[in-house]
């Protein structure tokens, strides 16, 4: 009787975590298959004309450099004008207002915001600045990007910021610092990887974003570095080229995800790196 | 309490209470003789203010940004509040010709694509959460665990052609035939997996959807998972139970407000994406009872129609769809919050 039921135990055991197995196996097999179609696929793709050329008409030979320049132009834009905010606003939540009521409230907000439908940012953005400029232009593409970027800084600044020891901070009022003076030199530079790491994280995060673009930047099959006109961006570009019915476009458009992959992997081991490396300044 | 190592009950400035003075307070206050004389000191101060009040600018900045989200939807979309209020979110038809408007087809396809990706990604989740924490090889656990979250950083787009050169073929093919064909007997199934396989539909849509999430729930999961303590696993060890024991009846309740806290984040992705769904769920304002048959979301709808919208009522409407998205995944989001929040506390609580 004590004997079936200790068997019964132990089946149950053995079959549901061979199931937990197997999950492990579907699920990094799903997403194996995709890395090996996209890095089988992207790099058939990639050759000199990719990184000197512009969008092709269907059937010549081209490659994705306007694409290129536009998402370098704009997410640099983004990150120049989100970054001092990000950690400034999350500089107000860990060393300021830390327990007030207004940072739990941002903090609240910040939150939705970093996981909010990106496509939303898009509406909204187009909502501000597309009616009343009168056109599609670069800087509504960069500025739903900033939208983006600002509060993946914010919650890794104040994450950062709050890993500090409040004794560091302590030593340097001690010695008569104001308490400016104690954040940017003391608490920032101790916590200067961690918040690099956000930066590099919210860059990759912008490099992949197309839904905020479609109707900000809108995308140019031209090369232009006019802010003030629609501008190519490589999601946007790839999105086009997939959907449409040309065979060429779509080696161009499997070139470009690889592109994109590829520096979304290198940011997040970069950040990944620094992070877990120990404090040594 | 801050600890401090010699037990002074200095003034801190970082201490929750606010009728606290603040640094700056004390050092005027109390030293002001001595140190207001001194322009130098006063300059300080002066920067110090300016320096508190450019980080309040910033912070208020965000919170501006929230509201001014919120706000812009309201504004842009009130031309198709006023023409047809709620009937809105129950008319089905979406005549831009007509200019007839519903947001029923779109919300539909959202819930329903997001149902499929989370019946499939959370067990699927929940089980590598397992695997990684009880059963994964020691040396193989860092590299498997780092891959899943070095995956669910991957963009969405990524995800989208995928599904849309390989995935979509491939269910036409093989996978939706054969569907049709187990099912075609069974009472309420055959009606679900019926009609002709397209690929591209709300099942393929749901199906990308549960992939994309798939890394994010397992890693939220994990962690989650990893924070209960080891004594509560060792007890019931001590007692006898075997490994999936523990897991059911001791790491699950434990983590449980954290576990529905990441499913719902999650849950809040699904809802909201836009690429990895707009390339395959095949764009159709018409609901069909069958799963494999072409439907739209919310997000694919504002996607795909937005730039050629012609005329301010349908600009409107589809902002309108913006709004609804927002609500409804600002909903998810902070009841997400509010899970976690708890799980924060209580684990504050303990240790």
């Amino acid at each position: 009787m004590n004997q079936a039921r200790y068997l019964r135990r132990r089946i149950k055991n053995g079959v549901l975590l061979g199931l937990s197995a197997a999950a492990t196996a579907f699920g990094l097999g799903w997403l194996g298959i995709i890395l090996g179609t996209l890095l089988y696929e992207g790099f058939s793709g990639i050759d000199l004309a990719l990184f000197t050329e512009s969008t092709p008409p269907p059937g010549e030979m081209g490659g994705l450099l306007n694409a290129i320049a536009g998402s370098l132009m704009m997410g640099t834009l983004a990150v120049i004008v989100g970054t001092p905010i990000g950690i400034l606003a999350g500089t107000y939540l860990a060393e300021y207002g830390r327990y007030t009521r207004l940072a739990f409230f941002v903090r609240f907000v910040n939150d939705i915001l970093l996981s909010a439908p990106s496509i939303v940012i898009g509406l909204f953005i187009y909502d501000l600045m597309v009616p009343t400029l009168g056109h599609f232009s670069a800087w509504a593409g960069a500025a739903a990007l900033t939208a983006i970027v600002i509060p993946v800084v914010v919650r890794t600044t104040e994450n950062m910021l709050l890993l500090i020891p409040n004794t560091l901070r302590e030593a340097a009022v001690a010695l008569g610092s104001t308490r400016a003076h104690v954040i940017k030199r003391v608490t920032w530079r101790a916590a200067q990887a961690g918040m690099i790491t956000g930066v590099l994280l919210a860059v990759a995060r912008i490099s992949g974003e197309t839904a905020p673009l479609l109707f900000t930047a809108l995308g140019n099959n031209f090369w232009s570095t006019d802010l003030n006109a629609p501008m190519a961006a490589l999601p946007l570009a790839i999105f086009q080229m997939a959907q449409s019915p040309y065979e060429d476009w779509h080696r161009l458009a499997w070139a470009g995800a690889l592109l994109i992959t590829l520096a979304v992997l290198v940011l997040s081991i970069t950040a990944r790196i620094l992070e877990s490396q120990p404090e040594r300044r | 309490m801050a600890a401090f190592g010699n037990g002074f009950p200095l003034p801190i400035f970082w201490e929750p209470s606010s009728s606290e003075p603040s640094m700056v307070d004390l050092v005027v206050t109390e030293d002001a003789s001595l140190l207001l004389n001194s322009a130098r000191v006063r300059r300080s101060y002066q920067a110090d203010r300016t320096f508190q009040r450019l980080t309040l600018a910033c912070a208020l900045f965000v919170a501006i940004l929230f509201a001014g989200i919120i706000w812009s939807l309201l504004d842009g979309a009130w031309p198709a509040i006023k023409a047809f209020g709620v009937s809105f979110l129950f008319t089905q038809a979406w005549n831009p010709v007509t200019e007839r408007f519903g947001a029923l087809a779109p919300i539909y396809g959202t819930l329903m694509t997001s149902a499929i990706a989370m019946l499939i990604s959370v067990p699927v989740g929940i089980g590598i959460a397992i695997f990684l924490t009880e059963l994964c090889p020691r040396p193989l656990r860092r590299p498997i665990g780092i891959a899943v979250e070095l995956l669910a950083g991957i963009p969405s787009i990524i995800y989208g052609i995928w599904g849309f050169f390989v995935l979509a073929p491939l269910l036409q093919q093989y996978v939706m035939p054969f569907l049709i064909a187990t099912f075609a007997d069974v009472p309420i199934l055959s009606s679900l997996f019926a009609g002709p396989p397209y690929g591209i539909g709300i099942f393929t849509a749901g199906l990308i959807l549960a992939i994309m999430i798939l890394p994010f729930v397992a890693a939220i999961t994990r962690d989650v998972f990893e924070a209960v303590p080891a004594v509560l696993k060792e007890a019931a060890y001590g007692l006898g139970a075997t490994v999936w024991e523990v897991q059911w009846n001791v790491v699950l309740p434990y983590a449980r407000s954290g576990v529905v806290g990441g499913v719902m984040l999650a849950l809040g992705r699904a809802l909201g994406e836009t690429m990895a769904v707009t390339f395959v769920v095949g764009n159709s304002h018409r609901i069909s009872t069958s799963l494999l048959a072409p439907g739209t979301t919310i997000s694919a709808t504002i996607a795909n129609e937005f730039t050629e919208a012609v005329g301010p009522l349908y600009t409107a409407s589809l902002i309108e769809l913006g709004q609804i998205l927002f609500l409804v995944t600002f909903l998810v989001l902070a009841a997400a919050q509010f899970m976690l929040y708890r799980l924060e506390r209580r684990a504050g609580g303990r240790s």
